[in-house]
């Protein structure tokens, strides 16, 4: 994995805002994941087949194909709780941050803010173009630049013995 | 102590730094579990209903080696219906829900229809007025196969001009009627004089005297009769009784159930057909038992329930759903008095029956007010719903129960907090994996617009079928369906109750002794 020297300068509070900011973004992931797990009925469908935009025949293919149901409630379960451990622990923390995006990716564009969908489940807010799926992205994007995971995170012992031992 | 031990210490402590974390998220998820689970908990005891769903009737050792052998009279916007709930399609229809299916993946209709059951019925015979409906139950009825245009093209099936030659016919032993209400009595009551076993659709009868007549004729003969409430089919409403038998919502004393359309399609406003004329329709004999005889008219024709001579109105053609949807739940029987109300006030077309109408019947033997509104032109869904002292229950494709803020019974539970009157505590999604009086705010709402469910096994199950089948396995077995006679006596006497209430404008009684409908003075209750 390529290794940065950014974190070299990174001020004690900037380690501490960007570490607390990734286990935020984790907790969220993890109980997202957990409540999913235990609540035997959760189902992504009723989600599926509300998408809506470009990519709404999509995701409404899927939900009316009981497999693909199957399978995307077992993704959404287990790669929510493993993102959010992954970034909780700042374990293999590069994959879980790409594995993060690349899941609200999806729950973007099933779901796009745009001007005149309106969407069975209400937005607890009001949203344009811009909604928090889109934010947690780009926060994510700012944790995979500004990378913590060898600083406080299991990938300490993982990666870079060099890295460690010179600290 | 070594500095590199130091280091390592340091390095181990860095690494799992955020183990507190999970403990501390463990501990929150346990506790909410824990709290949800005591809820449901308190709540189920309390309650005493399974969340699973309702125990469907079924009717044991049926034989369906051996084909029933059917035949349809009145093959219109219905009697398509019903023949393909049975299994018959017209190839034509094949050939449009295969061509959808292949433009829309999502275009389940063919792959629905090829997926319902096999009732192994033979459809021998069909009669009807209109020479092209004629023509199109022919090719329906020979559609065994289930095949498009392009597949099937012999015709198995006689067509019989008059309803008495098909009842006169040798290789029929049931039959399916589809004709407009003002036949109903009359072609039931030959039916069953001939001995076949009969599906009959709503309103029952056109008129009060035919209800006793059709009756009479019906408990003298052997054949299985089911009046076309194939709402006795769904699940919720199986659901609804088992919750109400539980006493779960108190004292009921008031139940209001609605109609509401807002189309000309839901006016009754049809569409005529191009090829209909005095040539292709056997006027004469459509009109032959209506009170009024006059000159040929495609208006009547294709829109009879607009006038009296042939329909019931919103009495006879949708109240009696919801009527029956109660009385499914809860055995109302036939109410002690009616008073109806209404108007043309919204298609002034010409029409005779009106197009906004009200009947409240009293049950003072059972202390409660059941009331029926209905308007054709405003589509703001009301739903049914049954108000009890501690509970009311608002039934649609899911059931919802909610408790009553004043409740008696559950006012512990209220002000402890287990109970919450402004969230459900009793849901049911029917295909749902189980009811849940926790679920997420989200798959309630999902639930709520039937946006849930519709594809869980991947098919939907049409409530006609279902009915279709529990008579001809009633037929098979020589059971009662759950829509016999008995029912549809109760259904009928209701329903023109309230057509008599509106069209003299009195107030109508039964008399449950003289077996009589009483106008305009009081009866003692
Ligand atoms: N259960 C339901 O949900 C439901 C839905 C729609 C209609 N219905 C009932 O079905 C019945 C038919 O309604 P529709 O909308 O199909 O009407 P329609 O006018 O579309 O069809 C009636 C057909 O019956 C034929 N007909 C009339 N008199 C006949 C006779 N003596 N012998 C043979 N054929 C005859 C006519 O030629 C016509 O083709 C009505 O009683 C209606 O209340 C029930």
């Amino acid at each position: 994995m390529q290794q940065s020297n950014v974190s070299y300068s990174y001020s004690g509070s900037q380690v501490t805002l960007l570490v607390v900011l990734r286990i935020l973004i984790g907790w969220h992931f993890l109980y997202e994941g957990v409540t999913k797990l235990l609540n035997p009925s959760w189902s992504s469908l009723g989600y599926l087949a509300d998408s809506k935009g470009i990519f709404a025949d999509m995701f409404q293919n899927w939900a009316s194909n009981p497999n693909a149901v199957r399978t995307i409630d077992f993704m959404n379960e287990w790669g929510l709780t493993l993102v959010g451990l992954g970034l909780i622990m700042g374990c293999l923390t590069r994959i879980s941050i790409f594995g993060g995006i690349v899941m609200l990716g999806f729950y973007y564009l099933s779901h796009p803010p745009m001007v005149g969908y309106k969407y069975a489940l209400p937005s607890e807010g009001s949203y344009l173009w811009v909604n928090k799926n889109l934010i947690e992205i780009f926060a994510l994007a700012v944790l995979y630049v500004f990378p913590t995971h060898q600083i406080v995170g299991i990938d300490r012992l993982i990666f870079s013995k060099k890295y460690n031992k010179s600290i | 102590m070594s500095d590199s031990n130091n280091i390592s210490r340091r390095n181990i402590l860095k690494a799992f730094a955020a183990v507190p974390v999970l403990g501390a998220l463990g501990f929150g998820v346990l506790r909410k579990k824990n709290y949800d689970n005591d809820i449901r908990d308190q709540i189920v005891k309390e309650l005493g209903i399974s969340y699973d769903p309702p125990v469907l009737p079924t009717i044991e050792g049926v034989d369906k080696s051996k084909p029933i052998r059917v035949g349809i009279i009145g093959y219109g916007i219905r009697g398509e219906q019903l023949m393909r709930a049975a299994g018959f399609a017209h190839p034509k229809t094949i050939d449009q829900w295969r061509e959808a299916a292949e433009k829309d993946s999502k275009d389940h209709r063919l792959e629905d229809f090829l997926a319902q059951e096999d009732l192994n019925l033979q459809f021998t015979g069909a009669c009807d007025l209109f020479d092209v409906r004629a023509q199109e139950a022919m090719e329906a009825c020979s559609n065994v196969n289930r095949k498009g245009s392009k597949e099937q093209n012999t015709l198995t099936c006689k067509r019989y001009r008059t309803y008495q030659e098909l009842l006169a016919a040798t290789d029929i032993d049931a039959v399916i009627i589809a004709a407009p209400d003002h036949w109903h009595a009359q072609i039931a009551i030959d039916a069953a004089k001939a001995g076949k076993h009969i599906y009959v659709e709503k309103g029952m009868t056109r008129t009060i005297e035919e209800v006793f007549q059709l009756t009479d004729a019906i408990k003298k003969s052997n054949v299985i009769f089911q009046l076309g409430h194939q709402g006795r089919q769904t699940e919720s409403f199986i659901k609804a009784k088992e919750i109400i038998d539980k006493g779960l919502l108190g004292k009921i004393s008031l139940i209001e159930v609605c109609t509401n359309r807002n189309s000309p399609n839901g006016a009754w406003v049809y569409d005529i057909h191009p090829d209909a004329s005095e040539k292709t329709i056997d006027w004469e004999q459509f009109q032959k038992p209506s009170p009024n005889k006059v000159p040929f008219s495609k208006e009547r024709f294709f829109r009879w329930r607009c006038w009296w001579d042939y329909g019931t109105g919103l009495g006879g053609d949708l109240l009696t759903h919801e009527y029956d949807a109660i009385n499914q739940i809860m055995n109302l029987g036939i109410p002690h008095s009616c008073v109806a109300s209404g108007g043309v006030y919204f298609y002034k077309d010409g029409r005779e029956v009106p197009d906004v109408f009200q009947a409240v019947y009293e049950y003072p033997e059972r202390d409660l007010t059941f009331m029926y509104s209905a308007t054709l032109s405003s589509d703001r869904d009301r739903g049914k719903m049954i108000m009890g002292h501690d509970g009311n229950i608002s039934i649609g494709g899911e059931l919802t129960v909610y408790a009553d803020q004043e409740s008696t019974r559950y006012k512990p539970l209220i002000d402890k907090g287990v109970i919450d009157p402004q969230i459900p505590i009793f849901l049911y999604s029917p295909g749902s994996k189980r009811i849940d009086a926790v679920t997420s705010a989200t798959a309630k709402y999902f639930a709520g617009r039937g946006l849930l469910y519709t594809y869980r096994q991947g098919k939907r199950v049409d409530t006609t079928h279902l009915h279709i089948k529990e008579w001809t396995d009633c037929i098979r077995t020589n059971q009662q369906p759950s829509c016999n006679i008995d029912q549809g006596f109760q259904e009928a006497i209701t329903a023109h109750m309230a057509t008599v209430s509106y069209r003299e404008n009195v107030k109508v009684f039964w008399d449950p002794d003289k077996q009589q409908v009483l106008k305009g003075k009081s009866l003692k209750s």
